[in-house]
């Protein structure tokens, strides 16, 4: 094996950028989980958004027209499950769980004659001079426009959390909607509105994929990174600054898997595949561990909330 | 104004219909989404769900239809226990794969020996294998109470790692040059899980399934661990006060959805699969979630379910091979299915009122 084939310099800009997606799609869930909603479909609005980014993407020639139509499409999927938790109040766990089943039959029938297609990738923004520094130009300078997202996107969301008022009624909802009810706020529709940005933000993620990280569509390319996104929120105790420490540390167990099968490591690939996933339970377990581990989930997480109630 | 208002109780008459209306729904929508593919929707229709039954070919389709069910339903069977009891075992999938492993190493290993034991300790050993497989996530859930929903799902893409692993390497057939996948155990005496009797289909994964069904039902309706997990899903509280220990309810719960899961895997392995092959995993643990819940949970139920679920592969084969209608139209279906029926429960437990009511 040859380990100075790996560059640590390339290692965290690739880590970087395989972080970016489950870095959108659990960011978008963190504020959906705050609201006291627990979307388990992160996994099938991410592979619609991955779907919709891609055909858009292929048929305008506009990467940015993918982002976009992704972001609509995971939104619409989030719309479908937030009218049956919130207005049906039907079980949010099993709604998830359609969410995704539904995602990944409708995105595989979207994609038929999208196979081996190459869509216009983004270009990394060049900022000249910048670009050009040794290691910090590659690590900090030298990115697509999402990746840049992305980190504005845990900003954007920490401040409003902690500073705004819209973030303090949101809190309010996700730990007693009875409260927050009685105080005369509308429950339901903030509770909405999270959930539609958590799936144009799991939609971007999955449009990351099919459109810079891959990118090319196969079907059920998203294998699982809805679900660690979810696991990262757990990791994260639903807080924004932790939600990307999470995503660069998986994205990094990701990258070094890979570069470990090239460089020739002496371990089946099998089980180099399947590091990240085993790495994520490893990671809930110690979670879990923790004293008070749960302490910090939003007290009415998954509750159904019916005014008459 | 629409408004909807809690009942005392669950209407028993919209518990049993919503289902069908469900099924009608997704009917009517799919029909339009055939329609927007290129079909015609009637004739569609038709090809799903009236020629594998009714239609010249149904002598070959009703076998198949068994054929599919049978996993189907004995994973749902052992799923819709834990669903009821809040216990939420999503990765049936990995269980299954597991089971088929174990059960398919386990044979492999005595070959070529020629015994009617062989079978018997194969399924055995497909059973342990989802056993333990589960029963990782019901350990790490008791001990620490980590989330069982995201362990059981991640271990469905380890055990996907490991069957990939199996197929090319320690299980693959010595003598096949080059090919990847185990030997073919269907046509290994010792390890045939052959039809039973002639074109009906009907292999020892049906009665299997035939067993769990009815030994589910008494459970749930006469025996004491039943009840506890009917209460301990309506009201955890009130359960821990009738004697029931949380942990044991999640290793039990678990732990029988992982031995029929395993089982499931061993008799698709030995039967109609019949090889260990990297594309063994066909989603049969997952679209299991869709008819456990379709069948109310109940295993009756999931009977009727799995078998309106089998018509879809086996029409949706049908229509995919005359109709030109793409495969994965059958799973936006199925999903599609799951969502109306979620929908159509809010009858179950709520009455909707049109007009103004009193503010409550």
């Amino acid at each position: 094996m040859d380990l100075s084939s790996i560059s640590l310099t390339l290692l965290i800009a690739s880590l970087m950028v395989a972080a970016t997606p489950i870095l959108l799609a659990a960011i978008g869930e963190m504020v959906v989980e705050r609201a006291g909603v627990l979307n388990l479909g992160v996994e099938g609005m991410m592979i619609t958004g991955a779907i919709c980014g891609f055909v858009a993407g292929v048929e305008t020639g506009s990467p940015w027209a993918g982002f976009l139509v992704a972001a609509i499409g995971g939104a619409a999927m989030a719309a479908l499950f937030g009218f049956l938790t919130q207005y049906l109040l039907s079980n949010q766990v099993a709604t998830g769980l359609a969410l995704t089943l539904f995602g990944l039959g409708l995105s595989s029938l979207l994609g038929q004659g999208y196979v081996g297609i190459k869509a216009q990738t983004l270009r990394r923004v060049d900022l000249g001079p910048l670009s050009d520094l040794p290691v910090v130009g590659r690590i900090i300078f030298g990115h697509d426009p999402i990746v840049y997202l992305s980190l504005a996107l845990v900003a954007g969301v920490w401040a409003f959390l902690r500073y705004s008022r819209a973030g303090l009624i949101l809190r309010a909802v996700g730990e007693s909607h009875d409260a927050a009810h009685a105080l005369g706020y509308h429950v339901r529709r903030v509770r909405m509105l999270a959930v539609l940005f958590g799936g144009a933000c799991a939609g971007l993620g999955g449009a990351y994929l099919s459109l810079v990280r891959v990118p090319q569509w196969t079907e059920g390319m998203t294998a699982g990174a809805g679900w660690i996104a979810l696991a990262i929120v757990v990791f994260a105790s639903w807080r924004a600054e932790r939600v990307l420490i999470g995503a660069y540390l998986f994205g990094g167990i990701t990258v070094l898997q890979l570069n470990l099968q090239t460089a020739g490591a002496r371990l089946p690939v099998e089980l180099l595949s399947a590091a990240p996933y085993l790495v994520t339970i490893v990671v809930l377990v110690l979670i879990s561990g923790r004293a008070g581990g749960r302490a910090n989930a939003p007290a009415d997480l998954g509750k159904p909330f019916h005014a008459s109630a | 104004m629409i408004r909807l208002v809690r009942r005392p109780a669950p209407s028993r008459f919209w518990a049993a219909l919503s289902p069908l209306l469900a099924v009608a729904l997704t009917m009517a929508v799919g029909a339009a989404m055939f329609a927007a593919l290129g079909s015609d929707p009637l004739v569609a229709l038709r090809t799903i769900f009236w020629e594998p039954i009714f239609g010249e070919f149904a002598w070959y389709f009703r076998g198949q239809l068994l054929v599919k069910a049978a996993p189907l339903i004995l994973i749902a069977v052992g799923l819709a226990m834990g669903f009821r009891a809040g216990v939420w075992n999503i990765g049936a999938e990995g269980q299954y794969i597991i089971g088929a492993i174990c059960g398919a190493a386990a044979g492999l290993a005595l070959y070529p020996a020629e015994t009617r034991l062989i079978f018997p300790l194969m399924v055995a050993a497909g059973a342990l294998g989802g056993f333990l497989w589960a029963m990782i996530p019901a350990f790490l859930k008791v001990r620490f109470g980590t989330n069982e929903i995201l362990v059981s799902l991640m271990l469905v893409y380890v055990a996907e790692n490991l069957l990939a692993s199996a197929a090319v390497s320690w299980l693959r057939n010595p003598e096949s040059v080059g090919f990847p996948g185990s030997r073919n155990l269907s046509r290994w005496a010792s390890s045939a899980n052959p039809e039973l009797f002639a074109n009906t289909g009907v292999h020892w994964g049906v009665v299997a399934a035939l067993i769990a069904v009815i030994l589910g039902h008494v459970m749930l309706t006469r025996h004491l661990m039943g009840f506890h997990i009917r209460l301990a899903g309506s009201a955890p509280r009130a359960a821990r006060f009738a004697g029931m220990v949380p942990g044991r309810m999640v290793v039990f719960c678990l732990g029988i959805a992982g031995v029929l899961a395993g089982m499931a895997g061993l008799f698709e392995v030995t039967g109609p699969a019949g090889q260990i092959s990297i594309d063994f995993g066909s989603g049969y643990g997952f679209t299991a979630i869709i008819v456990a819940f379709l069948g109310r949970l109940n295993p009756l139920g999931i009977v009727a379910a799995g078998l309106l679920m089998a018509l879809t592969y086996v029409g949706g084969d049908n229509a995919a091979s005359n109709l030109g209608l793409p495969v994965a139209a059958i799973s936006a279906f199925q999903g599609m299915l799951l969502f109306f029926l979620l929908a159509v429960d809010v009858l179950t437990n709520f009455r909707i009122q049109i007009g103004r009511g009193a503010v409550a």
